[in-house]
Formats: structure tokens, C-alpha cells, sequence
């Protein structure tokens, strides 16, 4: 297979950012995204110039680490997979692919296809744990959980916080990021006990940071590699709504 | 002369821990507060580490090479963790873990410390259950749990085939937590470069800051090494692809024992190679053999579909030649009983080097959703990789590099042999001997961090409390940083024609070949005499672009591939060393007369503790004997 790649380049964050031809060929169907641009990154090594760089690790779907927008869609064209699980023989032949990295204002970009995500630490950080200190846990199955309850937790519990959720939507929202670790831990008793306070501090820090407003599109939905349903958000806005009425009942 | 002490307490084996835990000193909270401690990696071990010393009131310090904790490896593992809680009431205990591990190590663990390590695993599960982990449950809502390899219990707790993700993400919640307290600091995107050693004691790292290439200083009154395992030395492995050897190599080089570097498990269920632009090896999970059966063709060059071949004419040869565990036997014999099939050329698939595993009788006895909710994300994930659906026809899979059972050399208290220097998880040797059962990582990693370092450690530091902050303008830091810059420049005024990336291709095909899953002495001969050369030629023809000031990722690469050499070789020499076969470890001229590994317990019932001597020096071994007292040792079979 043969391609014409656009490829985003940019030296630094400071740095004016342009888009980059390439021709590659000989390229294998079996071959993965990412393994397109590693032999892409060989030629021009071996030709002298410097590689894109772009940002990997498990390659198998579950770390969060890659993350590109591939013709306008975060992750590609192929729903529910990552970048890294993306694989050639889902392009046709002879087809131009652009590649850039994640377009929001809360992810500035630090070098060619790789972003700053460290806002969504920031979130998580604000409150996204149970206060449990190590020692204390009480016997496992001394509290028993429904399994719809928990299966449900742990739907959510799949964000691999890769940022597609950002990526897609046009307002920059996180809110379905936040919402996945908000539902997951007000579902279990374990993380209910705290489940009022965490969603205000969580959901302030995201406003803090530069996240969006929910664009009601449900563009994070479509493009989480994880499939994470944007119920979540509508159970995040029940949380953060009961958590402030609650407080001016207080 | 480094005489090695594994300070195993005396007593009881069920008592030795509690009462050696009550016997060691602490730290008072005042006190804690004026210690440093660095934490490198922030994986289930060192999050946890972390995390839990953070809580204690110490000054934490912690570092990860990408951009966010929760990245690190523990992430992708899949199939579980055990504990000894015998809910399924099937007769399982802290002593049958124990047990278990040390014969599916094939008697090459300390007995101490693998009790601990069952002992402790109970604890675990409450933790992470504390902390919001959905762990599968039954509609009674309690917690599920499900077989493993190697054992005859139910012992493995899941969340599907993602129970690394849901206990790292746990993990990575309390280290944020800690963060967000102020007592941990994170420091992401920093390699560790050289450890610095002040007289005799770990006191500090060098980093290099992977966004801007200035090398940083950071200082601690200990050190501990959270830094996973160096099965990426293979190239081609389960592992994810910025795992590397470079932070528990530079303690190696500066007098940290590496123990049993040739113990590298070969995980049998994983996607097989599919084209030679392979940049990793997807791993099928374990579980997976609780319900799909092992075959191939019971006639060599078959060209039939798998769905068309009949039951007769199938060689379930798990199945066939290990009746009492069949499928799940444990992970080395699987391995070599998978090679010994494409061997002799049962094999399938173009390159006849894969076997299937097939889900129809399952699929049939269970419903499609029965295992769908077991596997789901693995089978969607194999039809991903490969364009095949495992509903409908086997999965074909193969052996790959998976976890490495050796690491740095620790005593009961998981320190090194240099002082202040401790190392935990994977990059430890401690717990798993010549082979590691599945889901004992995760426990073992979180034993570590949680319930064991945070005692021992304060044993150590009880005798800091008067050291002041060290000082990171000591000449130990100048030489350290001095000595990371002139190999990163040695490495950048190279400038070949020839990509890091396929130097480590070569390398890892040398080791696969000549140190892999059957090895001998004139292959391992040759493997160190092919490393010397290409590690030769490596320093002539490597090409590293760009500078060494800035974001470069060719660079970091470069700067592990080039200790991948020396790790390569001293793997060779271990297994050179080692006589016999045992667990992973299998040398081709000791097998029975059935193929099995064949042990010399009168001459190799030791651990392997090598020190460096610089490069190209053969490494000086020091022996630590293992001492038997509450199992006997016999001929590991699961026939």
C-alpha cells in the first residue's frame, strides 16, 4: 500500500506549527498505525532528518498514551480503538491521511504530535480517590455490592484518559472524563461517603483548568476508544446538582 | 568482598513476619516529616510505595518517564490477582499460596519471602476494595473469583481481562491523593540516569528531564527502585515499549547485585508475530486457558480451516500429556510445550510458529455472552489486531517475552546490597523463583508497596533521623552528572547511518534465539560473541538525531538499547552458569526423558547474585543458598 501523509509538525510549544508532506511506501496492510509511523521515522532518520514525534507506550489499547487525530477524528476512523490498535488495512490504497495532534485549548502542544495533558491530573488530583489510608480497609466482602452496581462502576472505571473525549468536542469539555471517575466512585458504597464533596471539587477544578461546558453533541461518546456512555454525564450533572442542594439545605 | 545476608528472621515460617514486623524500629511522625524518599516508577509497586510512604508522613518524591502515573505497565496486565481468602471454600489457604509459588518457581524462591508475600495478599484485596476497585462479583455480591495456571483453587480475582488497569488506576488514586496532600511530589516525563552513592549509602538520583534534556539533581536519605521488568531486551515482547533496564542497570553498575538474570518468563498466550514491522507482542491473558483449549493438527503440513478440521483428527497436547492440569499448566511448560509442537512441525498459521486456542466447546456449554463477559475486551481485542473473530474460529497465539523473575538483589527488608537502596515489584527477584504464576505479580506488587516497604524501610530510616537534608552540590552528585553527560554526548557524537530501533531488533533476536525459551551452552556461547559484536558496532554506526538539549525521543531509546547490551550478556552468562534446567530457565542437555526440565538441586539450589566489573568484564557471582525447611523439594509435575 502506498499513502500521502500531512503530518503535523511543530519544534515547541512556542513554536509555529506546520503541516509536513510525506510519501510512504511499500506500507503492509497487517501494519498498525503506529508502526506506519515508526517505519516512517526510520526513512527519515536513515535520510538524515529528525522523527515526528508522538506519544506511545502498551500498544494494546489500555495505557492512554497515544493519541492522534487522524483524518479529523480522534483515534481514526475505526471506533472503540485506539491509535495504537489502528491498523493499515482500514485506509485505502493511494489515500492522503492527515495526522495531527489533539486540537483543544486545555492540551497546548509540547512537540509535533504530542500534547500537555496534564490538566486532567489536575482533575484527578482535586478529588478523584476514596480517603482511605493504606491499613484501615475493613474485610473485602464485608460489604456486599449489587453486580449491576457493580459492573456499572466499572464501565466506568474503563477511561484509559487518553483525551479523545476533549479532542472531540468543540467546546473542550472533560466532562465526560470527569463523569467516569465522579459515577464510578458515587455508585460503590466505598466511594459514596465522600460522593457530594468530591463532585464539587472535581467539577471546579475542570472549570479551573480550561475545560469546556458539555457541547451536548455527544462527539466524546462516539470517539472514547472505551465506548464510555455519556449517561455518565447526565448522572455527574444528578451528583453535582443533589451536592449543591443539599449544601443550601445545610 | 560482598557477603550477601538475606536477614531472613528466625522462627516459625507463619510467625516469622508478624513477629519481625513488631521487632523493627520506627520513625516518629515528627521525625518523618524532615526524610526524604525518592520512588522511581509509579507502577502498581511504586504508586503504591509511594503512596503508602506519603501517608506514614514522609517527604516523597516520585518519578515516571511518561507524561502521567498512570501509564506505567501494571496497566495492561490482564487476568488478576490472587489472594488467599478461599472464598470459594475450596481449600485453599496462606500456606497453599505459598506453596503453590514456590513449586511453580521450581525451588528457586526464598521460602520467607514468598510466604510474606501470600500472607500479605489477603490485605490487598481489602485495600483496593476500600478504594473503589470493581472487582467481578456474583449476584450475592461478593467478590468472583476464577482459576489460574498452575494451581487447583479459585483464587484470582478479576475486573474482566483489565485487572492490572483497575488496580494501577486504584493506586494511581491514592498517589494522587498524597499529591494533592503535598506529601508526594511528582516528577513525570524524567528518566533516571545514575544513581548517586555517598559514602556507601543511596542518597540520591540524576535525571534527565525528557521534555528539555537538562539533567537534574534530586536527593533523598533513601532510594527506592520501582522500575519494572527489562523484557523488552527481547525487542519483541508483551511489554509496553518504553519499559526499559536503565535505572535498576545504573544501580547494578554502581554495586547493586543483579540476581538470576536469566529467569525471563516466556508467557505462552500471546498474538504471534505478524509481519516484520512487529513493534510489540499483544498478550492473550491467562484466564483465557480456563476456558479455551489448546490444539493443533494431529497432522503436520494440515491446510484446512481450523473450524473444518475434526475433533478426531485434533491434538489437544495439553490436554494430552499433562492430564491432571491440562490446560492450565503453568507458564513455562505451556511455552515449551507450544515450541515443541511448531518444533517438530505441528504448527500453524504461514510461518507454522502459533497454535490455537479455541472457545467452542465454551462458547457452546457457557452462551456467547457467558464469555463475552469474562473476555470481552481480550476477544475484541485480538479481532482488532488480527481482523479475526474468536467467536467464530480459534485464536492462534504463540509464546513472547513477557516478565522477568530476575532483578536486583534484595534482603528480607527488600533492600539492595547497597544500603538506602531498595527495590520493589518487578525489578526485585525476590518472590517468584525460576518462574512466576500467573496474577502473582499485581499481588506482589502491591504487597510490596503497601504492606511490606513501609515497615521495613522505617527500620532503615530510624537511623537517619540526624542526617540532614542531603545536598545535592556533594562531589558524588558532580561525578554522577558528569558521567550521564558523557555517555548521552559519547552516544550523540556517533553518528551513523544505522537507527537505534534496529539495533535492538538484532539484539533481541540474538537473545530469542540463543537465551529464549530452550537454551545451551554452545548457543549461549554464541549469543555473547554476537553481542559483543554487535554492541560494537552499535558505538560505530548508530545514528541519534537532533541534540541532545531538547525533546528526543531516539535518544532516550538509544540510552537503553545501550544497556540492553551489557543485560543481554549477563543474562548469557547466568544461563551459561546455571547447569540445569528449572522453571523458565531450561538448557537443552538437562531435560528428562519426557521433555521436562531436570533440576540439580545438589549444585544449583541457589540464587545467582552478580557483580558488575565494568563492561565486557565477566560479572564476579556471588551465591546465596537456598534453604529448604517447609517444602520438599521433588520433581515439579503436573502430569
Amino acid at each position: 500500500m502506498e499513502f500521502k501523509l500531512k503530518i503535523w509538525r511543530q519544534k515547541n510549544a512556542s513554536a509555529k506549527g506546520k503541516f509536513e508532506n510525506h510519501t510512504l511506501k511499500n506500507v503492509s496492510a497487517e501494519m498498525s498505525f503506529l508502526q506506519m509511523l515508526d517505519y516512517l521515522n526510520q526513512q527519515i532518520i536513515e535520510s538524515g532528518g529528525e522523527p515526528v514525534h508522538f506519544e506511545h507506550d502498551c500498544r494494546e489499547g489500555i495505557c492512554g498514551s497515544c493519541g492522534l487525530y487522524i483524518n479529523g477524528r480522534p483515534h481514526g476512523p475505526v471506533t472503540h480503538t485506539t491509535t495504537c490498535e489502528l491498523h493499515m488495512r482500514e485506509f485505502e490504497d493511494n489515500s492522503t491521511i492527515v495526522i495531527e495532534p489533539w486540537r483543544s485549548k486545555a492540551f497546548s502542544v509540547i512537540k509535533d504530535l504530542v500534547v500537555d495533558r496534564s490538566a486532567f491530573e489536575k482533575v484527578i488530583r482535586a478529588g478523584g480517590f476514596v480517603n482511605v489510608n493504606t491499613g484501615s480497609a475493613q474485610e473485602a466482602n464485608n460489604i456486599p455490592i449489587n453486580k449491576k452496581i457493580s459492573d456499572r462502576a466499572f464501565d466506568a472505571a474503563v477511561c484509559i484518559g487518553c483525551g479523545a473525549c476533549v479532542a472531540a468536542c468543540k467546546n473542550s469539555s472533560a466532562m465526560l472524563f470527569v463523569s467516569a471517575k465522579v459515577s464510578q466512585m458515587a455508585m460503590l458504597p466505598q466511594g459514596k461517603v465522600e460522593a457530594k464533596d468530591r463532585v464539587e471539587k472535581m467539577v471546579a477544578k475542570m472549570d479551573e483548568v480550561g475545560f469546556g461546558f458539555c457541547s451536548n453533541t455527544y462527539g466524546c461518546e462516539y470517539d472514547c476508544p472505551k465506548g464510555i456512555s455519556v449517561e455518565f454525564i447526565a448522572q455527574m450533572n444528578r451528583e453535582f446538582f443533589s451536592a449543591r442542594v443539599c449544601k443550601s439545605k445545610r | 568482598m560482598i557477603k550477601l545476608d538475606s536477614k531472613i528472621p528466625k522462627g516459625p515460617l507463619a510467625d516469622k513476619w508478624s513477629d519481625y514486623k513488631s521487632s523493627l524500629r520506627l520513625v516518629n511522625p515528627a521525625n518523618k516529616k524532615k526524610i526524604d524518599i525518592i520512588v522511581v516508577g509509579t507502577g502498581l509497586s511504586g504508586a503504591s510505595s509511594a503512596s503508602a510512604l506519603g501517608e506514614l508522613g514522609y517527604n516523597v518524591k516520585v518519578f515516571c518517564f511518561q507524561d502521567s502515573p498512570r501509564r506505567a505497565h501494571s496497566v495492561a496486565a490482564q487476568g488478576g490477582i490472587n489472594a488467599a481468602k478461599n472464598y470459594k471454600n475450596d481449600g485453599d489457604s496462606v500456606y497453599r499460596l505459598f506453596h503453590d509459588m514456590i513449586k511453580g518457581g521450581d525451588f528457586r524462591a526464598r521460602e520467607a519471602n514468598v510466604y510474606r508475600a501470600a500472607e500479605v495478599s489477603n490485605y490487598v484485596i481489602d485495600h483496593f476494595a476500600a478504594h473503589g476497585v470493581p472487582f467481578a462479583r456474583d449476584y450475592g455480591g461478593m467478590l468472583e473469583t476464577r482459576s489460574f495456571g498452575g494451581v487447583q483453587v479459585s483464587r484470582t480475582f478479576y475486573a474482566k481481562g483489565q485487572t492490572g488497569q483497575q488496580c494501577l488506576l486504584g493506586t494511581y488514586s491514592s498517589l494522587s491523593r498524597q499529591i494533592a496532600k503535598g506529601t508526594v511530589t511528582m516528577y513525570e516525563r524524567r528518566d533516571m540516569l545514575d544513581l548517586v552513592v555517598i559514602d556507601g549509602k543511596a542518597r540520591g538520583i540524576i535525571t534527565r528531564n525528557l521534555l528539555t534534556g537538562e539533567l537534574e539533581r534530586h536527593s533523598a536519605h533513601a532510594v527506592v527502585l520501582a522500575t519494572g521488568g527489562y523484557g523488552t531486551v527481547f525487542y519483541l515482547s508483551t511489554l509496553a515499549l518504553g519499559s526499559n533496564a536503565s535505572a535498576a542497570w545504573a544501580a547494578h553498575r554502581k554495586g547493586a547485585l543483579f540476581a538470576n538474570p536469566s529467569f525471563i518468563q516466556i508467557h505462552p498466550t500471546s498474538i504471534p508475530v505478524l509481519n516484520d514491522y512487529q513493534s510489540k507482542l499483544t498478550l492473550m491473558s491467562e484466564s483465557l486457558r480456563n476456558d479455551g483449549r489448546v490444539w493443533v493438527p494431529k497432522e503436520k503440513d494440515e491446510n484446512r480451516h481450523p473450524n473444518q478440521i475434526p475433533e478426531a483428527e485434533r491434538d489437544y497436547y495439553l490436554e494430552r500429556r499433562y492430564p491432571a492440569f491440562g490446560n492450565l499448566v503453568p507458564r513455562d511448560v505451556a511455552s515449551r510445550a507450544a515450541k515443541e509442537r511448531c518444533d517438530a512441525g505441528y504448527g500453524v498459521g504461514d510461518s507454522g510458529l502459533s497454535v490455537y486456542l479455541d472457545f467452542k466447546d465454551a462458547i457452546e456449554k457457557q452462551g456467547k455472552k457467558g464469555i463475552e463477559d469474562k473476555y470481552g475486551n481480550l476477544f475484541e481485542m485480538y479481532m482488532k489486531i488480527t481482523g479475526i473473530n474468536p467467536y467464530e474460529e480459534p485464536m492462534r497465539i504463540y509464546p513472547a517475552g513477557h516478565y522477568t523473575m530476575g532483578g536486583l538483589w534484595v534482603d528480607y527488608n527488600l533492600m539492595t546490597t547497597i544500603p538506602g537502596l531498595y527495590s520493589v515489584g518487578e525489578s526485585n527477584f525476590s518472590d517468584h523463583g525460576a518462574n512466576r504464576l500467573g496474577a502473582s505479580s499485581l499481588m506482589q506488587c502491591s504487597g510490596d508497596g503497601y504492606f511490606i516497604l513501609p515497615y521495613t524501610i522505617g527500620d532503615y530510616l530510624a537511623d537517619e533521623i540526624r542526617t540532614p537534608r542531603i545536598q545535592t552540590d556533594h562531589e558524588e552528585f558532580d561525578k554522577a552528572e558528569k558521567a550521564a553527560k558523557e555517555r548521552i554526548d559519547r552516544l550523540m557524537a556517533v553518528n551513523g547511518k544505522q537507527t537505534v530501533t534496529s539495533f535492538h531488533k538484532r539484539l533481541g533476536k540474538i537473545l530469542w534465539d540463543h537465551c529464549g525459551m530452550v537454551r545451551s551452552k554452545e548457543g549461549l556461547q554464541k549469543g555473547i560473541e554476537m553481542i559483543d559484536q554487535l554492541e560494537d558496532e552499535f558505538w560505530k554506526e548508530v545514528k541519534v538525531p537532533a541534540t541532545a538539549g531538547e525533546y528526543n525521543q531516539e535518544l532516550e531509546k538509544a540510552i537503553r538499547v545501550a544497556d540492553f547490551f551489557e543485560v543481554g550478556r549477563l543474562m548469557c552468562q547466568d544461563a551459561l552458569d546455571r547447569d540445569e534446567s528449572c522453571g523458565a530457565h531450561f538448557r537443552e542437555e538437562y531435560q528428562t526423558e519426557q521433555g521436562e526440565a531436570k533440576r540439580n538441586d545438589a549444585e544449583y539450589a541457589h540464587v545467582s547474585a552478580y557483580e558488575y566489573k565494568g563492561n565486557r568484564q565477566s560479572e564476579i557471582l556471588h551465591k546465596e543458598p537456598l534453604v529448604f525447611e517447609n517444602v520438599e523439594l521433588k520433581e515439579r509435575s503436573y502430569k
